[in-house]
């Protein structure tokens, strides 16, 4: 579904991305996992078409690197920012009519079914994105893209700064997600919810993949885990 | 006094209204752009001898739906051709760019429609008074004015506030790259945005083109204080816009319609100068002489009190 190969990247003049190799198969969830810094916020950015691209992308068998943003997301890649980029100003309900695609009115995924999946929202339907308590803005950056009907989603550390509660619904949202068939590319830091739900992960450390592998051989490789993740 | 006090209520109004008009279009391309387009006021210009030269052939009418749809064309193509490429040189290459513009326009239409006021007339079916109060009569054509500004002000507020399209643009005006991921094609509709802009702007001067005179001036003197309305209402507020431009028109208004002036305050305060006084000038200043420089005072005074504006938020 995505083969990302030989990737290269650059802010300015610092080499980001140092030749980035990996894939995600069809209603995978995968995680890509490494300490603050590594280039995993830009791999994804990247793809997204937010950062220039050198290196191979394919989705879907299209080459998509060159292409601008709106058009990638519009041939069903997914993302969700690190920054939960809601609309203040405008209402739950507002913002999740921004994810659905121009052109169409509905999707695989209704908005009423989103609030079934989160009463939260479903309640505060009318009411700004600001004031959101920062788990329910995360729901709603994931829902709005889900709104675009993403064959896969690419999620930034939808977990940063949740308590432990909500960190187990954002892994409930992601596994429901899973269900209906969309793959799930998880970015994150800790590895608690990936080594969960993740069918397989990448360890991403200076630029570049340094580990692949499941979730059971990840927690058998020690020195991986020590050299690459653990503070 | 009340008859006085109602006309000039009245034309202050429509002054705010045209106002509103360009500092509306401004405001949106300025929060889209992060710059000022000093070329705006030159759509309204082109607005008003667009629908002058129509209006030679067609009528009125035919002028009034024509020229903003030419002015709005012609807007989205500067933006399209000029401003996106110039983008990515920075703010201070925009700016200079939006400057060039304007005295191009001013040059171009010098060159085509020459350097004379044009009888640009307001059409005859208008040509009745509205209402008759003491005595004194408001022209049809002037509450034909508010009509249209209001009618354009509540189309645009419903679109923005209600509709799938303005909530996507309002919400590309703050966040262009989180929209764009949503499959949104942002660059297109800021080009939308800009041509709508320009077309106000165009309405405008196709309206005020009879009004205030149709000449190639016209674009600096309402340009200029339609800057300081976008200033004193804060950057990028439509809200501060709308508040500034009706402020703006009322007082200018109400300055021209009152016969005050320096020796009423003299008197008041007891003091009395002499006519071959070196300062007689000063001492006989009207309120009605500095009209056109209120604007621009009160500019002076909200950059000293309040910078951001009325309703302006904090530069981050
Ligand atoms: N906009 C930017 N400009 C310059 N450098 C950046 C920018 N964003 C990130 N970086 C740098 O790129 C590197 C990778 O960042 P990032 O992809 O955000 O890492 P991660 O998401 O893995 O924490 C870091 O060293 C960071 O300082
Ligand atoms: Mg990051």
């Amino acid at each position: 579904m995505l083969s990302v190969s030989n990737l290269h990247a650059y802010y300015g003049k610092s080499h980001i991305l140092q030749g980035v190799n990996f894939t995600i198969e069809e209603g995978e969830i995968v995680s890509l996992l490494g300490r603050n810094g590594v280039g995993r916020s830009t791999t994804v950015k990247t793809i997204m078409g937010e950062v220039e691209p050198t290196g191979s992308i394919l989705f879907k068998g299209q080459e998509i690197a060159g292409k601008k943003s709106f058009e990638i997301a519009n041939l069903g890649l997914g993302y969700v920012p690190e920054n939960r980029n809601i609309f203040p100003t405008l209402t739950v309900r507002q913002n999740l009519q921004l994810g659905l695609k121009p052109g169409t009115n509905t999707g695989k995924w209704t908005i009423e079914e989103m609030f079934d999946l989160f009463p939260n929202l479903g309640e505060r339907a009318e009411v700004a994105g600001g004031v959101l308590s920062g788990g329910e803005q995360q729901m709603l950056c994931m829902c709005r893209t889900l709104m675009g009907d993403p064959e896969l989603i690419m999620i930034d550390e939808p977990t940063e700064g949740l308590a432990p509660k909500i960190v187990e619904q954002v892994a409930q949202l992601l596994q429901k997600i899973a269900d209906r068939g969309v793959a799930i590319l998880l970015v994150e830091q800790k590895l608690s919810i990936a080594l969960k739900i993740s069918l397989r992960l990448y360890v991403m450390g200076h630029g570049q993949i340094v580990y692949e592998g499941t979730p059971d051989s990840l927690m058998r490789a020690d020195e991986v885990r020590a050299e690459w993740l653990e503070v | 006094m009340l008859d006085v006090f109602i006309f000039a209520t009245l034309n202050g109004l429509v002054t705010g209204l045209l106002l509103f008009m360009l500092a509306s279009g401004l405001t949106l391309i300025f929060s889209m752009m992060g710059v000022l387009n000093f070329a705006h006021a030159s759509f309204y210009m082109l607005g008003a001898y667009f629908a002058y030269s129509v209006s030679l052939y067609f009528g009125y009418w035919t002028g009034l739906i024509f020229a903003p749809i030419i002015v709005g064309v012609l807007g989205a193509l500067v933006e399209r051709y000029g401003l996106r490429r110039v983008h990515q040189h920075g703010h201070v290459a925009e700016l200079v760019f939006t400057f060039g513009l304007a005295f191009l326009i001013e040059e171009a239409v010098q060159f085509f429609w020459g350097a004379d006021t044009k009888n640009y007339q307001s059409p005859d079916l208008l040509d009745f008074p509205l209402f008759t109060l003491f005595g004194q009569e408001f022209p049809a054509y002037r509450g034909f004015m508010i009509g249209i500004s209001i009618s354009i002000f509540i189309g645009l507020y419903y679109v923005l506030t209600k509709s799938r399209i303005g909530i996507i643009i309002q919400a590309a005006l703050t966040h262009p790259h989180t929209v764009s991921n949503l499959g949104h094609n942002v660059p297109l509709i800021f080009m939308c945005v800009f041509g709508v802009g320009s077309a106000l702007a165009g309405v405008a001067g196709v309206i005020a083109g009879p009004v205030l005179t149709t000449f190639p001036g016209m674009a600096v003197v309402l340009g200029s204080i339609v800057f300081v309305i976008v200033v004193i209402g804060g950057l990028g507020s439509l809200a501060g816009a709308f508040i500034a431009s009706i402020l703006i028109g009322l007082l200018q208004s109400y300055a021209i319609a009152s016969d005050v002036g320096m020796p009423d305050l003299l008197n008041l305060l007891g003091l009395e100068f002499d006519r071959n006084h070196p300062l007689t000038d000063l001492w006989t200043l009207t309120l009605p002489q500095i009209a056109p420089i209120l604007p621009f005072l009160l500019l002076v005074l909200v950059l000293i009190f309040r910078p951001t504006g009325l309703m302006g938020k904090r530069e981050q």
